[in-house]
């Protein structure tokens, strides 16, 4: 048994120390917001904050996180309101597929408690998450437009 | 919205007994009275695109499948402007395979690839809407009393203009699911659309912002367990065997299967236990004489191909090419190539199956809902009344997801364990080794010259890979793909833009072993290279401009040329560019569209490219959704150009070498130029979005390249070239 801290609600977990943190979310937790994509820490779509930075949960192992705080997709939104990431994803229509984009708000929400005005090259460097489906150019709009909201 | 629409047994059969045989689609209802069709809640069907709720919700139903590219989105669109509804109460639905089936096909084609989601489906999407608007407003005429003429209907309300009174579409669905549907529908003239051809905001982006959405990997049904599967990873080979004693006790494991005869999978509680389990099992294979291939031996078997004296099909051919060449005052040749490609869609394949022994239902991210049917159908060995699949959102298609090889996976893993529903989930190693992958092929270039410069004479010989003789071989004409010939052909949804006195376009067909599919472009992406960097050999080795040299070969194509003088002007190709900056142009036509490509890099230590500026237009006859356009447009640059620097899928003793994104790389946002997106719908046509720009990205970059360096790429990937992003 883990316990884990998850959107601010404990959990206890059946799970052996050395799951990686995304299937123990995803499979033990029963959140499916954050996404699989390689494994291997190279795509960002498990993209969860721990102690609220952003960490690639495929290659981070549970047991190494017990006790922490985890935060996912689905705790951003708070009673219901969106966090200002999601709602300028939906007021700039990010989202194509939508698979990485779960990944990508999180990242994109730990840019933003680091630099809250992040310039494009600040961007550069801390967004490294990969779109299949190629949504850059409105990923980068809405940044800039959250960290102005 | 909602993704599984629960049509009632009860009123599914009765809409299953009522539909006719023969009839339009999405009019299989024209009886009246009892025989009203019913969605889960209750609400009736006015036809079988529109449903109306009580609250005045429209339910639009969507065959097509969603997987980023709008279609969902822009069907709607289509509909709503005809139904004359309100936007702020649309919804929409997928229908399932199974009661298309049913229903003797009332929603069509569920197929979504080619870039036709929206273009072969507008014209009986868009009479639905008008259908059962004709029907709602006679409804209320009925009501009334009055003329139907007298009425009419704006946002969802009618009203009767001479008394005034009003009522909506909500108060009168009842009555008119009971009329009979009319026979004949005027459509719209675009010029008046109000909902679509506006850059509506997409109907399905909340979900995805919030881990709400479910793909086909986040599915959880009762009592679900999880299989990891692993397949002869040399294509054609055999599982032999596998041990599993060298597993015993592995936690969580239920089950080792066989699947088919070439694959092996463990199923488990948990899917990251049945991975770990299924790395760790023994497993023999039968490899096959397939092992013998390598990316050498097939290069060489190409190559052999480009002799003009091997067979070959023709794809387009004009004058007389061998004498042109002949008596040509100049001649220049090149060779180019462009190598396999995987989709790597961001989810990895899966699809969870539920077999019963009398009832298979699986649930999975499908672009062919129909197909992913019929293959459940077949693997499950039950009729069709007795299965159906329920389509979910799709992490990507980019025609990976037309195929159901991960369907007929998941089917027989399910039957070897009746009354247990199992996700089938690949790794991404499994994705990246067992694709359906973009073909393969060379191609030499041959071009005349007369004595004052004239192009007389231009010769393609492709040689490689077939997709059809693969995907549908139903589509060889007498053997030849015409596919390969995108963007090459004489006329058509993909037709050449320039006129050469003498042309010549064949294809020696060689066909390796790994298996081809259909991949974002799918032929457009080599040829557009082939033909448009060629094209700036030409003009460069007779000392003329590249824009200038291809608009005098382009007087009869005005629409090829609309796009390419549209990025000339918007990149501003008769003014030099800023130091150190380099431009490069292409143009190219697929899936109906007409699209060009303008751009502008910077070079650095000879090898190390900075997109600065990428210019796109596109003509696609009608634009649905400007700004959905442009989201494509700027999308497709980021797979075309990510297959361009790091893509390339290459054999080692029969078997894929690259396993995940380390070794297949994709752009990353630092890489990502300012995409400038022209839509310029010219009417009269229908022509695709989510693929033809794809193809304008990679030439436009090459002779930007050779504009800065000099040098002239003929192969891709530029990572084998020693070429990087900077
Ligand atoms: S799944 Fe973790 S980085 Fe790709
Ligand atoms: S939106 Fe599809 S992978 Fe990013």
């Amino acid at each position: 048994m883990i316990a884990l801290t998850i959107n601010g609600t404990e959990h206890q977990l059946d799970v052996e120390p050395d799951t990686p943190l995304l299937w123990a979310i995803r499979e033990n937790a029963g959140l499916t917001g954050t996404k699989y994509g390689c494994g291997i820490a190279q795509c960002g779509a498990c993209t969860v904050l721990v102690d609220g930075a952003a960490m690639r949960s495929c290659s981070v192992q549970v047991g190494d996180v017990a006790g922490k705080q985890v935060s996912t997709i689905e705790g951003l939104a708070i009673e219901g309101k969106l966090h200002k990431v999601q709602q300028a994803w939906v007021d700039n229509d990010v989202p194509q597929c939508g698979y990485c984009q779960s990944g990508m708000i999180m990242a994109v929400a730990a840019l933003l408690q680091d630099k809250p005005t992040p310039t494009d090259a600040d961007i550069d460097e801390a967004i490294t998450n990969i779109c299949r489906c190629g949504t850059f150019q409105q990923v980068r709009e809405a940044i800039h437009a959250a960290a102005k909201a | 919205m909602t993704y599984m629409p629960h049509l009632s047994r009860r009123s599914f059969i009765i809409g299953a007994a009522a539909a006719g045989g023969g009839l339009a689609i999405g009019f299989d209802l024209p009886l009246g009275g009892p025989a009203v069709v019913r969605a889960a809640d209750g609400a009736p069907e006015v036809n079988a695109w529109v449903v109306v709720r009580p609250d005045d919700t429209v339910v639009v139903r969507i065959a097509r499948s969603e997987m980023g590219q709008g279609t969902l989105t822009g069907l709607a669109q289509l509909v709503a402007e005809e139904l004359e509804c309100d936007w702020s109460k649309v919804t929409t639905e997928y229908p399932t395979p199974g009661q298309n089936a049913a229903r003797k096909r009332v929603w069509g084609d569920f197929s979504t690839g080619g870039s036709r989601g929206i273009r072969s489906s507008q014209d009986y999407v868009r009479k639905g809407g008008a259908a059962a608007r004709l029907m709602l407003v006679q409804a209320a005429a009925n009501d009334w009393k009055v003329p139907v003429a007298e009425c009419s209907v704006s946002r969802g309300v009618i009203t009767h203009t001479p008394s005034g009174r009003t009522t909506t579409y909500g108060k009168v669905a009842e009555a008119a699911a009971k009329l009979e549907a009319p026979r004949d529908v005027a459509l719209k003239d675009p010029k008046d659309w109000t909902i679509a051809g506006k850059s509506l905001k997409r109907l399905d982006t909340v979900d995805k912002t919030t881990g709400k959405m479910v793909y086909g990997i986040d599915v959880k049904l009762p009592g679900m367990l999880n299989a990891a599967i692993k397949a002869c990873p040399v294509v054609g080979g055999k599982l032999k065997s596998y041990d599993e004693a060298s597993i015993a006790g592995a936690k969580g494991v239920k089950k080792v299967v066989k699947v088919g005869d070439d694959a092996v999978a463990v199923v488990a509680d948990t899917w990251w236990h049945a991975k770990s389990a299924l790395d760790a099992l023994k497993i023999e294979w039968d490899e096959g004489e397939n092992a013998k291939v390598s990316s050498e031996t097939i290069d060489k078997w190409l190559a052999e191909g480009l002799d003009n004296a091997q067979p070959a099909f023709v794809g387009n051919q004009n004058g007389d090419v061998k004498a042109a060449l002949a008596n040509a005052a100049r001649k220049v040749e090149a060779v180019y190539n462009y190598p396999y490609q995987n989709h790597a869609t961001m989810e990895p394949m899966n699809a969870t199956a539920l077999f019963t022994g009398d009832r298979c239902e699986v649930w999975t991210g499908t672009q062919n809902g129909e197909a992913a049917f019929t293959m459940t159908v077949k693997e499950s060995g039950l009729a069709a009344e007795q299965c159906d699949v329920h389509k979910l959102m799709l992490g990507g298609g980019f025609g990976r997801r037309g195929n159901s090889d991960f369907v007929r996976q998941a089917v027989a893993i399910a039957k070897q364990m009746p009354g247990t529903p199992v996700k089938l989930v690949w790794s991404r190693e499994e994705d990246m080794t067992q694709g359906r992958y973009h073909p393969i092929t060379q191609c030499k270039m041959t071009g005349a010259f007369d004595a004052d410069n004239n192009l007389t004479a231009l010769h393609v010989r492709i040689s490689g890979q077939s997709i059809l003789v693969y995907q549908r071989p139903e589509a060889l004409i007498k053997g030849m793909d015409p596919a390969t010939f995108a963007g090459l052909a004489p006329s058509g949804d993909a037709a050449i833009g320039y006129s050469v006195p003498n042309l010549l376009v064949e294809h020696a067909m060689r066909n390796p072993h790994l298996p081809p599919g259909f991949w974002r472009g799918v032929n457009i992406n080599q040829n557009a290279i082939y033909l448009e960097c060629f094209m700036d050999e030409l003009a460069h080795a007779t000392r003329q401009d590249p824009l200038e040299f291809r608009r005098k070969l382009m007087a009869e194509h005005p629409r090829h040329l609309a796009v390419l003088n549209a990025v000339a002007e918007k990149i501003g190709w008769s003014t030099p560019p800023a130091k150190g900056i380099y431009r490069g142009i292409a143009q190219h036509m697929g899936y109906a569209s007409y699209v060009a490509a303008a751009v502008e890099i910077s070079v650095s230590e000879g090898s190390k490219i900075k997109v600065h500026r990428m210019v796109a237009a596109t003509d696609p006859g009608y634009a649905v959704n400007p700004a959905q356009i442009e989201r494509q447009v700027a999308g497709s640059f980021v797979y075309g150009l990510s297959a361009l620097f790091y893509g390339g899928i290459t054999v080692k003793d029969g078997r894929v070498e690259q396993q995940n994104f380390d070794t297949y790389n994709s752009m990353r946002i630092a890489e990502m130029p300012k995409v400038e997106s022209i839509v310029m719908p010219s009417g009269g046509f229908w022509g695709g979005v989510g693929e033809p720009t794809i193809c304008v990205a990679a030439p436009a970059v090459l002779n930007a390249f050779f504009a800065a360096t000099g040098k002239r790429i003929r192969s891709v990937p530029l990572k084998d070239q020693n070429v990087s992003f900077a």
